[in-house]
């Protein structure tokens, strides 16, 4: 697997995109500043939100005993998945029991991590996304960059390509509210037509049984009141306990995410529509041993709004796809290593450890302290790198010798400003891509010390 | 052999996680905090119209009738049904329909609201999940009426007022469907209404 240095190299080759994508995510983050600042109790919301979201976890397993006894009670078909097999194994028995072969399905995160369309399109299974960035993404056979807006990082050139090539619009269009349209008009049929809708879940509530689900399109919506039978994909760290604590959640969910007041569609599923079926499948897939350690389990208050990414100046300039994982930004640096710690080991490194993630999540994740916790684990685990390695001990021992640290120091400020070019920025140097060293000062601060304090 | 629901409730069962409290979000410590508004039906008017939606405030049917004339889409709508009584010129009778395909055509869709929330610009709709719940949604433009009187805060009052006990479907609705997955511009009519004006009406209805 290509660690993320490596394919943010790939994204940062092309400066104007990289440039252009960091500002279309700080537009995100400045709209979220101006939500969240109108809100005179916002601290107070991020409190309470964290309260309740810990409570939750620590007691996560009579939680879903109530959610599955009110589910089935209100006539919902309750679940369980360990991993992500089992999971697409039920979607694909219910709709197999239904003689489904044509589904609309509403932006999941959850699926995207269980590689839930490919699964049902090898079983002969239609699976549309109705989310106008992931359909994009759909078209592109690629997955989404980003939790919010799956298609941030693509131009509108390249949607004006593609929806020519796949949808027949026009060739070199490019404005966004014609090939909006083309897409409503070709996902309209796709809604007409589909026999089942899967959506993810933002809430689900224990105390009722029932589920909410957030959209701006309405996709959720239309794919689950157009047919009979509604599945919805759930990690099981999804739960609240008690209906009205959604209020919390829902004033800082689209806040956080766009700077919107709240979504435009807030969906309360509570049982099947008459002569309807309805099913929620729970999907633990790591989530319970992440709920079992103490370093990291306030990493499953997260809701998805993203706006850690949003705000993540590594996200921001480096793309979504670097991080090669379902969930990408900070998050998804804690929760992918949580999942395979070898796999991801570059993940927690992709930090400058800047803390604007924590200053910003809702939920009050303390991201950039586990993100700095998971770089002593990966040490520890033995899974970084040599030349990680081999720097680290070096800068070790020379920081154990205070003389040789001296001597070098005075070697390099008489050295390295002399040296050509070549020999400074050059592979070795990583630290010297697409920048310029700072100018070497004359003497050491322990010089200047010597000079200017300690004889006065 | 044990189930996966037995191995993950046993997993999270032997884990030893500390016990925290659930805060009490009618604590007055909290309600006193939440924010309020001098005038909630002017707020929700602004949020509203910030979110693309349109607020009009009337004091009964007749009036609604009247505004309604004005809208140049609705003068455009070849099909339109209403939920409300002598609300809209509705061509299309809802309670015949079975299906909600048939409902693909619904240019104009008049329907009630249950109460509006001032802090965010939404509206709650509830519905027993008939077809009918698919005209909030498939329509190309929605009106929605809510008593004037039924204007709360904010969210908090909100779930004061809802209870789920019966199996049910309500959403939020603030403004027009939207999106904004292509460079970051927003445009209005994704997959849900064009439109979406929300009448609050003084007089019942």
């Amino acid at each position: 697997m290509p660690a993320h240095p490596k394919l943010a190299t790939e994204f940062v080759k092309n400066k104007e995109r990289a440039h252009w994508h960091d500002q279309s995510l700080w537009f995100v983050r400045s709209k979220r500043d101006a939500a969240s600042g109108q809100i005179p109790e916002w601290e107070l919301l991020r409190e309470q939100a964290s309260k309740i979201k810990s409570y939750t976890v620590s007691h996560l397993p009579d939680l879903l005993e109530e959610f599955e006894k009110n589910a089935n009670a209100k006539g919902v078909h309750v679940h369980w998945a360990r991993d992500a097999k089992e999971h697409n194994e039920i979607v694909h028995g219910i709709l197999k029991q239904h003689n489904v072969t044509k589904v609309v399905k509403s932006k999941s995160m959850l699926t995207e991590e269980c590689h839930l369309n490919p699964y049902l399109e090898r079983q002969g299974i239609e699976i549309i996304d109705t989310d106008l960035g992931e359909r994009i993404v759909q078209l592109q056979n690629k997955p989404p960059s980003h939790l919010v807006m799956p298609a941030i990082h693509i131009k509108k050139e390249e949607i004006g390509e593609l929806f020519h090539e796949k949808l027949g619009t026009e060739k070199g269009a490019t404005d966004p509210q014609y090939l909006t349209e083309a897409a409503r008009q070709h996902l309209r049929q796709k809604f007409i037509g589909a026999e089942a809708g899967i959506t993810g879940v933002n809430f689900a509530i224990a105390e009722t049984g029932g589920f909410v689900v957030c959209t701006n399109e309405g996709n959720a919506d239309l794919g689950t009141s157009l047919n009979k039978l509604h599945i919805a994909c759930m990690g099981i760290e999804k739960l609240i306990p008690r209906a009205n604590d959604l209020s919390v959640f829902l004033r800082l969910l689209a806040r956080s995410a766009t700077g919107q007041p709240i979504t435009t569609y807030s969906s309360h599923f509570h049982g099947p529509a008459p002569g309807a079926e309805m099913h929620v499948v729970l999907l633990d897939n790591g989530r319970s041993e992440i709920a079992g350690s103490d370093k990291f389990r306030r990493s499953l208050n997260c809701i998805r709004c993203a706006a850690c990414m949003n705000t993540c100046p590594v996200y921001r300039r480096s793309g979504g796809y670097s991080y090669n994982n379902t969930v990408p930004g900070p998050i998804g640096s804690i929760l992918g290593p949580a999942k395979d710690a070898k796999e991801h080991s570059s993940l927690p490194f992709a930090c400058s450890l800047c803390g604007s993630c924590t200053d910003v999540c809702p939920v009050k994740i303390d991201l950039h302290h586990q993100l700095l916790t998971w770089r002593k684990e990966i040490r520890v685990r033995g899974l970084l790198p040599f030349s990680k390695r081999l720097s680290m001990k070096m800068m070790g021992w020379m920081m154990q010798a205070p003389r040789l640290y001296r001597f070098a120091g005075k070697c390099a400020r008489a050295i390295v400003p002399r040296l050509p070019r070549f020999l400074l920025y050059n592979r070795f140097n990583a630290w010297g891509k697409q920048r310029e060293l700072p100018d070497f000062p004359k003497q050491s601060f322990r010089e200047w010390m010597k000079k200017n304090h300690d004889n006065k | 052999m044990t189930t996966s629901r037995d191995e993950i409730l046993n997993r999270l069962r032997s884990q030893s996680v500390p016990k925290t409290e659930r805060p009490d979000l009618s604590a007055p410590e909290l309600t006193q905090q939440w924010i309020s508004y001098d005038d909630p039906a002017e707020q929700f008017a602004t949020m509203l119209a910030s979110v693309g939606g349109v607020c009009a405030r009337v004091k009964n049917v007749d009036e609604v009738n009247q505004k309604l004339s004005e809208i140049p889409a609705y003068q455009e709508s070849k099909k339109i049904c209403s939920q409300i009584s002598n609300c809209g010129t509705a061509n299309v009778e809802i309670s015949n329909v079975t299906d909600p395909h048939d409902f693909e055509d619904i240019d104009f869709a008049i329907l009630p609201g249950e109460f509006a929330v001032a802090e965010n610009g939404a509206v709650w709709i509830t519905n027993d999940g008939g077809p009918a719940r698919t005209l909030y949604f498939l329509s190309q433009h929605v009106a929605l009426l809510v008593p004037a009187a039924e204007v709360v805060q904010h969210m908090h009052a909100a779930y004061e007022r809802l209870s789920f006990e019966t199996p049910s479907f309500g959403t939020f609705m603030s403004g027009p469907s939207k999106t904004a997955d292509i460079e970051q511009s927003l445009v209005i009519g994704a997959h849900g209404a064009r439109s979406l004006t929300v009448f609050l009406v003084e007089n019942a209805f």
